[in-house]
């Protein structure tokens, strides 16, 4: 039953990088759960692997040891091709940088991902118009990323990441590039889509950001040291 | 399967769109792809050109016949002064020795000359042919209305002619000229036949490539008695302006008995006419062996046409490659990001592939275009002929493509093999 609404679990997550013959241990050994309809705020210093636990969350990255269950299946043995449809149908991104394509205009970048369901092209362009009103751009769709300012180009990377109707948004320092304003507009829309029922895992070092998160995960040198 | 070929569509437009966007860039890449493939479009129109050109020479010409032609040597200084009247060609007591080889079925003398041709007000330049009944079969030539003609004629010396269709046409756009008669020099010809309409294959006049259609043949007998063995022909400056010269024949068909033996009876003749004639006032030519020069020119050509192509497209080739790779490390962060919300492997490259293709797609489309004009200047500036069939634009643009998905592969697959995170952390 428990199992039923959990959607990621970790246990015994290790993640080591190998640079030029050395060995970085960037996760250490850890176990957590999160279960469906949380928002989570992943917090600690520069360094600790907070990115690296949100790429293997993001089936982006893969574990050295351990076991990542998502939503119950073990991920580890699934090839890449697998590793991508996980991707495209269950999970949205969010950067700190936002990660536009620059010569897309807003509309083309939101309706990206679902370029790679094959589905009706008309259909496509309406939820990307739908959802371009909804974070307020409606009037910009045929802008480029560089005509936008930092706040506008974050929601349309969040447009992006709703288009594919996804379980979950990971949502890396998403407020980390803008002023407090925006960040707070930021925030907000992304408490709403919880509210609404994603799981919403948002990485920050920033506390006034980690407050709105009913669950904190505080980490530190690769490893869980407090969590509540 | 609907879905994946509008999806194939949008692949192609995302791509063109992002050629588009550094248009020069990709201009100056396709380059090679450009003259690569008008080589290949020039070489296969001029090799087209060149054997149907030889075909039809030979079919006009006879494969199993040697002509003989009769040559006026330009005159030295001392024979100008001191005659006016020059004696060249080829003579009865020549036919009669080339008659004896055995593999010389017969000999169809011929005498030529070109003259002006009226009827009423109007008049063209003409080829006036007197030759034998035997001519009609050994050269081809069809007759459209009326008849070519035969020995009574000969033995009667009539004066009838058969006309070639050009003449036809511009003395008797709108008559039947069969019973009607022309003027050739100060004589009346009636005329008794038109001869069909014959593909004149060379791009100018020369020995080899003559236009039959403006020829009009008459009985051999009939010019002897008419004109005479002498020619008169205007000359071009000097106080003399004309030039009078003693020649029995223009030209002799030697029908062979075998194509086998045509070489052989070829060397024959010019041995026989060498023994007689001091100086080489003819011309001997053998279809056969035009049709052997025409295929050596084309492999010529071939080869040093194809060596461009092969160069210009491997270059080409090299040229979308390196662009390929500098697009994939310039949009490294825009592969990360479209791995990040999904895309597998084969999308990335997909996408990449198809890039290159368009590239050199429309390298090879600017290609047929110039390659298209090649042919038509050479054809201008140099007298060949040159035909540009389908299947030639055909294969150069499928090379085209090829080049583009061979020298496209690797750049593609090494976008995506990237590591999504490095490539999203690519700044
Ligand atoms: N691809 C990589 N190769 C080598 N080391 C890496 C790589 N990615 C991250 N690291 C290292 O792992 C550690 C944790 O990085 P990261 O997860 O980005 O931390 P955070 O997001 O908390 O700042 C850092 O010391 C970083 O240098
Ligand atoms: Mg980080």
């Amino acid at each position: 039953m428990q199992q039923n609404d959990s959607i990621i679990t970790f246990d015994n997550v290790t993640k080591v990088y190998h640079l030029g013959g050395i060995d970085i241990p960037v996760l250490r050994g850890i176990s957590c759960e999160i279960k469906k309809g949380e928002h989570v705020a992943i917090m600690g210093p520069s360094g600790s692997g907070k990115t690296t636990m949100l790429n293997i969350i993001g089936c982006l990255d893969r574990v050295t040891s351990g076991r990542y269950l998502f939503e119950g299946k073990d991920i580890s043995s699934f090839d890449d091709d697998a590793l991508s449809e996980v991707r495209q149908k269950k999970i949205g991104f969010i950067f700190q940088s936002y990660n536009l394509i620059p010569q897309l205009t807003v509309l083309e970048n939101i309706e990206m991902p679902l370029f790679y369901q094959h589905l009706d092209e008309r259909k496509t362009r309406e939820k990307a118009m739908e959802l371009a009103k909804m974070v307020g751009l409606g009037d910009r769709i045929k802008h480029k990323p560089s005509e936008l300012s930092g706040g506008q180009q974050q929601r349309v990377a969040i447009a992006r990441a709703l288009m594919n109707n996804p379980l979950l948004i990971l949502a890396d320092e998403p407020t980390g590039n803008l002023d407090s304003v925006s960040g707070r507009e930021i925030m907000k829309l992304l408490c709403e889509l919880n509210e609404k029922g994603t799981t919403l895992i948002v990485v920050t070092h920033d506390a006034g950001v980690a407050k709105y998160a009913r669950r904190i995960i505080r980490m530190l040198d690769g490893k869980i040291v407090d969590e509540n | 399967m609907k879905i994946n070929f509008l999806h194939l569509i949008r692949i192609v437009r995302h791509g063109w769109k992002n050629i588009w966007l550094h248009r020069l860039r990709s201009l100056l890449t396709v380059l090679g792809i450009v003259f690569g493939v008008a080589s290949v479009i020039a070489m296969l129109a001029i090799g087209e050109g060149a054997s149907f050109e030889a075909r039809k020479m030979i079919e006009s010409l006879g494969s199993n016949n040697i002509i003989i032609r009769s040559v006026k040597l330009p005159a030295d200084a001392k024979t100008q002064q001191a005659s006016l009247l020059g004696v060249y060609g080829l003579t009865d007591r020549d036919m009669r020795k080339l008659e004896t080889i055995p593999s010389v079925v017969r000999i169809i003398p011929a005498w030529e000359m070109e003259e002006d041709v009226w009827y009423y007000g109007k008049n063209i330049s003409a080829r006036v042919i007197g030759t034998l009944p035997e001519y009609q079969h050994a050269l081809n030539l069809s007759i459209k209305t009326g008849r070519f003609f035969d020995y009574t004629d000969i033995q009667k010396s009539l004066p009838v002619a058969i006309i070639g269709s050009t003449v036809r046409t511009s003395l008797f756009p709108a008559e039947d000229p069969i019973g009607k008669s022309i003027k050739i020099r100060s004589s009346y010809f009636t005329i008794i036949g038109i001869a069909g309409e014959k593909v004149f294959a060379g791009a100018s006049e020369s020995f080899v490539a003559e236009d039959m259609n403006i020829a009009v043949y008459v009985p051999i007998s009939t010019t002897k008695d008419f004109f005479g063995e002498y020619e008169v022909k205007r000359t071009t400056g000097g106080i003399r302006s004309w030039e009078r010269n003693w020649v029995q024949y223009h030209r002799f068909v030697v029908q062979v008995s075998d194509t086998d033996k045509i070489l052989a009876t070829a060397s024959l003749v010019s041995d026989i006419l060498s023994q007689t004639h001091k100086k080489q006032d003819y011309q001997i030519i053998v279809p056969l062996e035009l049709l052997r020069q025409a295929e050596r020119t084309k492999r010529i050509f071939n080869i040093v046409l194809g060596s461009i192509a092969a160069i210009s497209l491997i270059v080409g080739g090299i040229g979308i490659m390196n662009i390929m790779l500098a697009i994939v490390t310039e949009r490294t962060k825009e592969i990360g990001i479209r791995r990040a919300v999904g895309a597998r492997k084969r999308d990335i490259i997909n996408q990449f592939l198809t890039e290159s293709v368009i590239l050199s797609a429309s390298g090879g489309f600017i290609g047929i275009m110039l390659g298209i004009l090649i042919p038509k200047a050479v054809t201008k500036f140099a007298g060949m002929m040159t035909i540009i069939t389908p299947w030639s634009i055909l294969l150069s643009f499928s090379i085209s493509v090829a080049v583009g998905i061979g020298f496209g592969l690797y750049p593609a697959r090494k976008a995506a093999e990237l590591d999504p995170i490095q490539a999203l952390r690519y700044e």
